[in-house]
């Protein structure tokens, strides 16, 4: 028999040592009379060291601590959906009607509503073999997503009932010969990865609408990215960006350690934005974490945690999840705060010595799988990082780099001269053209990859050759160089540039994208023509249909319009060598 | 709650001083401790247990000894919060500073201030006129955010931040705005120009000031910001005001965290301040905003100074990750002579687009300050280019841009002290000084809006 009770011995801080308590590691414990929640995350002897999820000011050794059996777990099904969370899977909204507008502390809340019925609708029936993770019904959660209704990872049999109607998620709506009683609900430890059958290698891009995204360094469904950036960089509004206009089916969204302010922006602005995927409301296919920088510290440790096991809940339901964090170095803080007052050794900066254990165990969570049902899914995984001084040197960014494959680099000197997303190209990188350029020939046009080429390829020269212009101006250049960089500045500033607030130039299909690299390369070649003919490269660059094609970026119809525009482009240049 | 008196310390080391079996303390609890001279310190318990307790004194440990007495109060740090706040000047712990009666309590209020439940806030979308040309057009205030001043020493960052809380106001409103002000480890000599000035204008009446100078205990530095921004919400959130809170200079604060962290033999990190720093200052920052149901806000500016002028020094840079954005005064545009020296390349403000536009300010203000931003931004690089290869070298445009920068700083940065510009100025001085760049360079402007405001090329 376990002992269920025991005493506080020490405080400090979120970090509790209780006495006379047997407990499990990172078993969930009530401490105190207040009975916050805490885990335990190391055991001395008699003495279990335990983090407290709630502010510890007033708590006194001496009072009770209650171990509840249980490991850090979420609660999954219908309901997740639009909701948004604290840490540890509080939904704020009923903190709110609990606490008021402060949080205070000792309030449990459920992360489901236990009361509200869902419409059941069978897709297995009585007699069925089924296996854990097998689908045997549907719920419509909201317009966009039907919540399929799974057996739990751990149980399997013959269906001996089930039957379709209105249930609240604690009631059984099926139940095996052997007894087990299946209900909508289930929960599951959220250090735990949920099972799947085997993972795949990933070969569809998630398409983000972003032109540098998609274009030069796309990222794969099941992928993991990190976008490492200094503050003010546009890290979170890429992240956003990335959570309104990618093609998921869903996405997790974990503010870790963030602004309160920009996450009640977040939450302002979901509900009344449209998924241009599906026409209807962003927030119906969006969950949400939310664990400002002020609340507690530990309950910032498990956010992350939360929201993966969420996100890889709705995968095994076969679809497509993104998952951003934002930020990683904001958990990873969170782990060295608590380290540190564990009084471990701590390796680099400070932090703990399995910080980038812990990482790369986070980042493998994201994958392109097969489920237990056979479906295909993925979580996709994007983290912030949040570099001191923008420095990439540091443990968090070098730690998270070793395991993505995708590095989408800001970079504070363009975030400066407003070049947004300042995503620098040069230093990023995706290792995943090589497996996705067969869905970008078959899906967008055969020689897409090689445009890509062209692409990242004059940027390169570009940056070669502004060597060479801050030490001799421009003018010092021959003019077939002069007119390389006259084309980078036209991919720089109409290409790679994009404006996240404007509700056109926003989002970019990729058809697109190539159709205006295809455009950029015209230029290039036709500029070449005429001035081979005698053009003068300053009337070649102010021809007016250029700036025209530059500016239609941001009208309705781009895509329609920009072969009339190119034509009329071309036959402009053409003139200017006639001109001459 | 027990009051009775222990003589059980054992070490007394930095600020911090330990005792030993004592009745359950509780963590965060208020302690008094008497002096063998009968004089009074006060502390709190940073860490508790069965065996030991460590409490940190605020007033320093100077002349305390293992006989003194020390007592819990049984209660955690409270501040006594009336509306008689306002016209007051208490000194770093809360207690009158002006001579004046202690402060008659409504409530007490728990200094540490619970999180506000993000799904509670309202989004700040109401532009804040500062009358400051760089920061209304480019880095625009929003009431409920928090805006740090990134300065440095010798720079004039008290002017600017006094400047804007004498000229904060909604445009097309009344509203004033009532300041706290909080001053931490700073001079004598700077809390009198502060002062001085709240006085001469007015705005003493409506101020409540907490003051912990540079000769009072540095541990107190910790409880001095809590203690100002208990009060603001206080004032915010049960009496309706517009509270804005002006903090200097956090770099001292940060100090007094490190001193705290190196007495407690804490693992240090990033130039040995507390590895916990960004969730402490946290703590600090993110009691701005407005909630809904509530009429009030709090908006915060706190002055902090870079060590070195390096923007990457842990304090600004935790600030920064926090903060809504930030202005930053620039050595050298001071030198050069202009005030107020901000640096708008650096500086920014993440709310400005929820509170700019045809309905707060102006349909041209987002274009407008893009384009004046960067057309600045390539000016200032030109001017590196022309130090090695001349002006010669530069072609029309870039010759334009460069001459723009000097306009940009004399012109648009330069302002009095005292000179209130609202933001329709402003915005006409904008279009003023573009008039120098031919209009084909103006490539983040549309026709419409051209042909709008463009002094030469407005359309009758």
């Amino acid at each position: 028999m376990s002992k269920n009770e025991g005493v506080i011995y020490r405080i400090s801080g979120p970090v509790v040592t209780a006495t006379g308590i047997e407990a499990r590691m990172y078993e969930v414990v009530r401490v105190g009379n207040e009975k916050l929640m805490g885990e335990v995350i190391e055991i001395h002897g008699d003495q279990s060291v335990i983090q407290v999820y709630e502010d510890t000011s007033g708590i006194r050794p001496g009072e009770p601590v209650l171990s509840t059996g249980q490991t850090l777990s979420v609660q999954l099904g219908p309901g997740l959906l639009t909701q948004i969370y604290d840490g540890i899977q509080r939904p704020l909204q009923t903190l709110e009607e609990v606490m008021g507008v402060f949080i205070t502390r000792g309030v449990d809340a459920d992360g489901l509503d236990l009361e509200r019925k869902w419409d059941f609708v069978a897709t297995a029936s009585k007699g069925d073999d089924v296996l854990g993770g097998q689908v045997i019904g549907t719920v419509q959660e909201t317009d966009t997503i039907t919540h399929k209704i799974m057996v739990p990872p751990k149980a399997s049999g013959k269906i001996k009932s089930i039957k379709s109607g209105e249930f609240n998620v604690t009631e059984t709506v099926c139940t095996l010969e052997d007894g087990t009683e299946i209900k909508m609900m289930q929960e599951w430890p959220v250090r735990h990865p949920r099972p799947f059958s085997q993972k795949y290698a990933p070969d569809t891009p998630l398409v983000t609408g972003m032109r540098i995204l998609d274009f030069l360094f796309p990222l794969a469904k099941g992928g993991a990215a990190g976008i490492p950036g200094p503050f003010g960089s546009g890290k979170t509004v890429t992240q956003q960006s990335l959570a309104k206009y990618s093609d998921a089916q869903l996405v997790v969204y974990i503010g870790c350690g963030e602004r309160g302010n920009e996450m009640t922006e977040v939450l302002d602005e979901f509900p009344h934005l449209i998924d241009p995927n599906t026409g209807k409301p962003l927030m119906n296919r969006t969950v949400m974490i939310a664990n400002t920088s002020n609340m507690p510290v530990a309950a910032r440790e498990a956010s992350v945690y939360t929201g993966i096991t969420i996100a890889e809940y709705f995968r095994d339901q076969g679809y497509d999840v993104a998952l951003m964090a934002d930020s990683t170095s904001r958990w990873a803080e969170a782990m060295r705060e608590i380290s540190s007052r564990l009084e471990e050794m701590p390796g680099e900066e400070g932090y703990p010595a399995y910080l980038s254990s812990r990482l790369a165990e986070f980042y493998e969570r994201a994958g392109r799988v097969e489920t237990l049902n056979g479906e295909d899914g993925s979580v996709t995984v994007i983290g912030a990082v949040s570099p001191p001084g923008g420095d990439i040197s540091e443990p968090v960014s070098q730690g998270t780099l070793r395991i993505v494959k995708v590095f989408w680099g800001l970079d504070a000197g363009l975030a400066r001269q407003r070049h947004f997303p300042a995503i620098n190209w040069l230093s990023s990188y995706s290792l995943y053209p090589q497996s996705l350029n067969q869905w970008f020939r078959d899906n967008i046009a055969s020689d897409f990859p090689e445009v890509r080429t062209q692409i990242s390829a004059l940027l390169k020269v570009e940056a070669e050759l502004q060597e060479i212009v801050q030490l001799v101006g421009s003018d010092a250049l021959p003019m077939d160089q002069q007119l390389t960089l006259e084309v980078a500045r036209m991919i720089r500033e109409y290409f790679l540039q994009q404006n996240g607030f404007d509700p056109i130039d926003a989002y970019s299909g990729v058809q697109q994208q190539y159709a205006m690299a295809q455009a950029i390369l015209t230029f290039q070649e036709e500029a070449k023509k005429a001035m081979a003919a005698g053009a003068r490269l300053q009337d070649v660059v102010n021809v007016q249909s250029r700036t025209e094609l530059m500016r239609a970026r941001f009208a309705e119809g781009y895509l329609d319009k920009i072969g009339g525009l190119v034509e009329a482009m071309v036959a402009e240049i053409a003139a200017t060598a006639e001109a001459n | 709650m027990t009051s009775k008196e222990y003589k059980t310390i054992t070490d007394i080391k930095g600020p911090l001083v330990f005792l030993e079996k004592t009745e359950p303390v509780a963590y965060g609890e208020i302690v008094s401790i008497r002096l063998s001279d009968g004089s009074e310190k006060n502390g709190q318990v940073l860490d508790t247990s069965d065996d030991m307790v460590v409490v940190q004194v605020f007033e320093g440990t100077e002349a305390i000894d293992r006989k003194a007495g020390v007592k819990f109060l049984g209660d955690v740090f409270k501040l006594p919060v009336s509306k008689g706040l306002i016209g007051r000047i208490l000194d770093g712990a809360g207690r009158p500073r002006d001579g004046g009666p202690e402060i008659i309590a409504d409530e007490n209020a728990d200094i540490i201030g619970a999180a506000i439940n993000p799904y509670s806030r309202q989004s700040p979308h109401d532009f804040i006129q500062t009358g400051v040309s760089a920061i209304d057009c480019c880095t625009t205030l929003v009431r409920g955010q928090k805006l740090p001043i990134f300065s440095a020493s010798g720079l004039p960052h008290n002017d600017i931040a006094l400047q804007i809380a004498r000229q904060a106001k909604l445009r097309d409103s009344d509203e004033e705005f009532i300041v706290v002000f909080c001053a931490m480890g700073i001079t004598a000599e700077e809390y009198n120009f502060f002062r001085s000035d709240l006085e001469r204008t007015g705005a003493l009446e409506n101020a409540a000031l907490f003051v912990n100078l540079a000769d009072d205990p540095a541990v107190e530095r910790l409880i001095t910001p809590r203690l100002a921004l208990t009060a603001a919400e206080y004032l915010a959130f049960e009496h309706d005001y517009h509270v804005l809170v002006i903090y200097t200079d956090m770099t001292n604060y940060c100090d007094s965290l490190r001193q705290i962290g190196a007495a407690r033999e804490e693992v240090p990190g990033r130039r040995g301040y507390p590895g916990y720093m960004y969730t402490d200052l946290a703590m600090l920052y993110e009691r701005a905003g407005i909630v809904k149901g509530k009429k009030g806000s709090i908006t915060q500016f706190p002055i902090l100074t870079m060590p070195g002028d390096d923007i990457t020094h842990p304090i600004p840079d935790l600030s920064g990750y926090i903060t809504e954005g930030q202005i930053v005064i620039s050595r050298e545009l001071h030198q050069a002579g202009i005030y107020p020296p901000i640096n708008v390349l650096p500086s920014l403000s993440r709310l400005m687009g929820s509170c700019i536009g045809e309905k707060t300010t102006r349909d041209d203000h987002k274009k407008v300050s893009d384009q004046m931003y960067a057309a600045y931004a390539q000016g200032r690089e030109l001017r590196g280019l022309v130090a090695i290869v001349g002006e010669d070298a530069l072609n029309e445009r870039d010759l334009q841009l460069l001459k723009f920068a000097d306009i940009f700083e004399d012109k648009f940065l330069r302002q009095d002290r005292d000179e209130d510009r609202t933001i329709d100025e402003t915005l006409n001085l904008c279009w003023e000084l573009m008039t120098n760049i031919d209009t084909k360079y103006l490539v983040r402007l549309d026709q419409e809006l051209i042909e709008k405001y463009h002094p030469e090329e407005k359309k009758a």
